[in-house]
């Protein structure tokens, strides 16, 4: 019989409520300071973590106000390789190929400077995707130790 | 739950430094500038933001730095940062707002830089 490794994660289901973003960051520290990155790097996990939270609360038009944040190490024995995290809204959804790739340029002479929030997490994290639709959205990113 | 973003402000000759402790969210961004377009209406063309006190800032926040950034411009102005974390650097890169605002190591290479 081949036993299987305990599974490894943890979930956190926080209100959509400001300063949220923070608590989820918290967690993120811990998880991330726990595969062994360097602190540089538990940094980016933190701040990609704000930003997908913040995209969830801000544009998710979900009825019931929270957002699911799952952490799961990967590969490794006694100290994993990888921490991937899952941040889950059950909203509306939304077509991510039909999100317009932000540019400074447009944004420092249009009047709206927001919608960075993709290319940050996409900037900070080793590998992103987003899976989203009818259900809701779930951005699913990693970084190795 | 976070503690409200504290500015400092240091009026010099030449520049303006403000200084930053805490979350720059979208609170925090909206307290940067309207300390930073007080300066600009007291007539100060060179902001320096000194971010030594601020370890996490979110998009919102940064969204509102390039509306102070767009209005530097408009006045013939400059806006740098100083004593940023390596991911604070990191992230203004990857939105390119380097090079629409310097980006200093410490405050005295940010003055030398400035000619302030």
């Amino acid at each position: 019989m081949t036993l299987l490794p305990p599974t490894r994660e943890v979930t956190l289901i926080l209100p959509m409520a400001p300063d949220m973003e923070i608590v989820a960051s918290q967690a993120a520290s811990a998880m991330a300071s726990f595969v062994g990155m360097s602190s540089d790097r538990v940094d980016e996990v933190r701040m990609a973590v704000v930003e997908a939270c913040i995209n969830a609360f801000e544009h998710s038009r979900a009825a019931e106000r929270k957002v699911d944040i799952t952490f799961r190490l990967i590969g490794g024995g006694a100290r994993p390789e990888r921490l991937e995290i899952r941040v889950h809204d059950r909203g509306v959804g939304f077509q991510p190929a039909a999100v317009e790739e932000p540019r400074i340029e447009a944004k420092i002479k249009g009047d709206r400077k927001r919608g960075w929030g993709l290319k940050i997490i996409q900037g900070l994290m080793d590998e992103v995707e987003i899976l989203s639709g009818s259900q809701g959205t779930t951005v699913v990113m990693s970084k190795s130790r | 739950m976070t503690e409200a973003l504290k500015l400092t402000i240091d009026r010099r000759d030449a520049l303006a430094v403000i200084y930053t402790e805490g979350y720059i969210n979208n609170q925090g961004g909206e307290e940067i500038a309207r300390a930073a377009y007080e300066l600009i209406e007291a007539g100060y063309k060179v902001l320096l933001l000194n971010l030594t006190g601020t370890k996490i800032i979110n998009s919102i926040g940064i969204s509102i730095l390039i509306e102070i950034i767009e209005k530097m411009l408009e006045v013939e102005g400059k806006l740098a940062f100083c004593a940023l974390t390596p991911t604070i650097e990191k992230t203004f890169h990857i939105m390119g707002l380097a090079q629409y605002a310097a980006i200093f190591g410490d405050e005295g290479d940010a003055v030398a830089g400035l000619g302030g």
